[in-house]
């Protein structure tokens, strides 16, 4: 990781009057927060922590402080696909939206199945310098599916998970060795369960929907027959299972049942998967396409039940940048996937204005749940932590348009919609990356 | 008039009335095509474009005789003509050719909402003539005028549609049309063809053939695809004949007076026996008139109420005083009779 966000030496830092939320200890209070070297040094009750000479005063009267944002599931697209995003392109998108890390998938070009491109991943989130970058390495070379890729040497460089997201793994046997060779190294395996055979060709939830649109349909249980699957599989080997994405009502069951039976799976669900149904389709919208599909209604409220319960333990956005050329195109030749670094936090906070969550449990999804999936030491207030934090006014409206959005790419499903919610400063070990406070200069003074 | 959408992007969601309008306008047109000058000038001077991106004989002529029986102006590109096979994508071929002002442009096309995306890019009115398995509508309307003329109603008609619904548009649309005016509708087929999701969208899903058929007012066999016929679906065209071939025994299931339609070509001997395509109850030829009037019907209403810009603006404040009828019904009678 870059020294510069490793923040030795950065400045001292002392934010003031906001709501702070601990998703640890599921705490929100009235509290002040004190930042030095780079790490939290000190969070107390509103005006324990007193004025120190030549320090710089953020007031956050009416804001959420709250541990940056981990989004676990981001495609960043470099190398490769510099033309969808890059790890520039896309940090800055993630720091305004409030996100301090990012853990990105291995479906670049090449393929991040071995050391090398994982360093040049790491190399180049140094030099663009916003969000931190957690690459994820693929499980199979090439994501082919047939062989191991090189995961100790990955995970010397760095990578904390393995997934071939994008390009499920068929072949149950492979699944089982991934699974017991991450475990030699502590990381999970994630999991991007459809079964391809039942999933073929289908471009849509397959239901009533999908027959009067004439498009080919994929069922909900394309993703559950891998859960199960996989589920097995991770008690047979012990290993971590991580269900990245999931959508479906039954593999919700499964994974409460596996988790009631002491299995190691943990999962998580995306923004659009919580908020949309596979209605949004209806009109042949491409970006309301993505692997897995928008579902129905019910499968959306068991989604939401997971998350209450505890079943999914995280939100990731699945920002997934593609250009316009490959959306403007006929629904079943779209490319899958929305953008989603920008709208994550608002469509987070969507579940405590809903009265779903309150709001530390929904910011856990955020910030403490997926980083310690990742073993990240990240995502917490704890004095000694990185300095990883993001003010949030949460009732900021704003509508979503895509022109204005940082990330490279316009696909998202949210387009028009109003959210309520919005990042304003972002920091990353006690930097400021973000400000978009009305009056930035204003609001920060140095005290007397 | 009475159809206002700029498009026909299908079936789903038109009214009964809407409906109505468009097949009692295909009936005035029949005429047309039994005179010795088959022409009338209702769309001289106007354009069509016929953008075929699949395969297709009959529908693409249906759809030629019917604009130069209006005396419009055609032109015809299939997927080898057009840039399609140089990579343009389908928006920018959209976007082409409405750079040459086209009054309209009837589209066939492999996936499922392609004339949507084409309507989303240009600003003549877009026809579907297929795509995917989504909506033919065209195919639809010639399909509820026949019935309609052999049985002067549609509605309380029980109409069984037997075949591979999963991939067809013309189930599909019909399955809308039929419904709207009030029919019974029947999914007849294996299950791996007939989803049950289907009876969401108000069809009665039956797998025996037999009881599919019995009592029917109208059975309406689609074409089977061989090459989806060997193995997934079903394990061969044998096996699929088997149990769906329509054969005389059948037909005797349904109401005496039943007629039976295919959308064409058949498969004889495949899903329906030549005893039942050449006997006294199909009225299989005369769905094939019927395409050229409800084509001309389309064309006339979608086209001819169009306008130059200039003329538009002189029209306007009739169209806002509502006096638009008059004109229009002028226009319609004068083009059924040749004036």
């Amino acid at each position: 990781m870059s020294e510069e966000l490793q923040g030795e030496g950065g400045p001292t830092v002392r934010i003031v009057g906001g709501t702070v939320v601990d998703p640890v200890a599921k705490r929100e209070f009235r509290g002040d927060v004190l930042i030095e070297n780079g790490a939290i040094a000190r969070v107390a009750p509103a005006g324990e922590i007193a004025p120190i000479v030549g320090v710089t005063t953020i007031d956050a009267t009416g804001l959420i402080v709250m541990p940056g944002a981990v989004d676990m599931h981001v495609h960043l697209r470099e190398p490769g696909f510099e033309y969808k995003e890059t790890i520039e392109s896309g940090t800055r998108a993630a720091v305004a939206g409030g996100v301090t890390s990012v853990a990105c998938m291995a479906n670049t070009r090449p393929v991040n199945d071995c050391p090398a491109v994982t360093r040049f991943i790491l190399e180049r989130a140094q030099a663009a310098a916003a969000a931190r970058v957690h690459p994820i390495g693929a499980v199979s070379v090439g994501l082919e599916g047939k062989n191991l890729a090189e995961f100790a040497g990955m995970r010397q460089e760095g990578i904390v998970a393995v997934s071939d997201d994008g390009m499920p793994v068929a072949d149950a046997e492979l699944m089982r060795r991934a699974l017991e060779c991450a475990k030699l190294f502590d990381i999970p395996v994630i999991d991007h369960a459809e079964d391809p055979s039942l999933a073929a060709g289908g471009c849509m939830h397959e239901g009533a929907i999908s027959l009067r649109l004439g498009l080919r349909g994929i069922p909900a249980e394309a993703e559950e027959v891998m859960v199960a699957r996989d589920i097995a599989l991770a008690q047979l080997t012990g290993g971590h299972l991580h269900i990245a994405h999931i959508s479906a009502a039954g593999s919700v069951r499964r994974v409460r049942n596996a988790r009631a039976a002491g299995i190691r799976v943990t999962a998580e669900v995306s923004p659009h998967h919580l908020w949309l149904t596979h209605e949004a389709v209806i009109a042949y919208n491409t970006h309301a396409k993505m692997a897995p599909p928008l579902r129905t209604e019910e499968d959306r409220q068991v989604l939401l039940e997971g998350l209450v319960d505890g079943t999914i333990d995280a939100i990731a956005s699945d920002h997934a940048p593609h250009h316009r050329d490959e959306k403007d195109v006929e629904f079943d030749t779209a490319q899958n996937g929305v953008v989603g670094l920008e709208t994550l936090v608002p469509l987070t906070l969507r579940l405590v204005h809903d009265g779903i969550l309150d709001l530390p449990t929904a910011i856990a999804k955020i910030t403490s749940e997926p980083a310690a999936i990742l073993r990240l030491p990240v995502g917490r207030l704890d004095v000694g932590a990185p300095a990883d934090l993001a003010l949030v006014d949460p009732d900021r409206e704003w509508v979503v348009e895509p022109a204005s959005l940082k990330t490279k790419s316009k696909n998202t499903p949210f387009e028009g919609n109003r959210l309520r919610g919005r990042a304003v400063l972002t920091l990353v070990a006690g930097r400021v990356v973000y400000d978009e406070r009305p009056s930035a200069a204003a609001a920060t003074r140095q005290s007397a | 008039m009475l159809f206002q959408r700029p498009h026909l992007l299908g079936l789903e969601g038109l009214t009964a009335d809407e409906l109505t309008f468009l097949l009692d306008t295909a009936e005035s047109f029949k005429e047309v095509s039994e005179r010795e000058i088959k022409k009338v000038p209702a769309l001289r001077g106007r354009t069509v474009v016929n953008l075929f991106f699949e395969p297709s004989t009959r529908t693409r002529i249906s759809f030629e005789i019917a604009a130069k029986r209006l005396s419009a102006d055609t032109v015809s590109l299939s997927t080898q003509a057009s840039s399609a096979s140089k990579g343009e994508t389908l928006a920018d071929t959209a976007r082409n050719l409405a750079a040459m002002r086209p009054d309209a442009i009837v589209v066939r096309h492999p996936s499922s909402g392609a004339p949507d995306l084409l309507a989303r890019h240009v600003d003549c009115p877009i026809i579907n003539a297929g795509d995917g398995a989504h909506e033919h509508p065209t195919q639809a309307l010639l399909d509820l005028l026949t019935i309609r003329e052999h049985k002067g109603r549609i509605e309380g008609l029980t109409v069984a549609i037997v075949g591979d619904l999963l991939h067809s548009r013309v189930g599909r649309s019909n399955l809308h049309g039929l419904r709207t005016m009030g029919a019974r509708v029947r999914f007849v087929g294996p299950p791996t063809l007939v989803s049950p999701h289907f009876a969401e969208l108000g069809a009665e899903l039956v797998h025996d053939l037999h009881e599919g058929v019995r009592d029917a007012d109208v059975i309406m066999m689609l074409r089977i695809q061989r090459e989806r016929m060997t193995g997934r679906y079903f394990s061969s065209l044998n096996e699929y004949s088997r149990l769906y071939c329509l054969s005389a025994d059948a037909v005797a299931k349904a109401k005496e007076d039943v007629i039976i339609l295919h959308p064409g070509p058949m498969n004889r001997g495949v899903e329906i026996s030549s005893t039942v395509a050449d006997g006294p109850y199909s009225v299989i030829m005369d769905q094939v008139t019927n395409g050229v009037a409800v084509r001309m019907a389309t064309l006339f209403v979608l086209v001819g109420r169009r306008r130059s810009g200039k003329d538009k603006d002189e029209a306007s404040d009739a169209e806002e005083s509502g006096a638009m009828e008059q004109p229009e019904a002028v226009l319609l009678r004068r083009a059924a009779t040749g004036e």
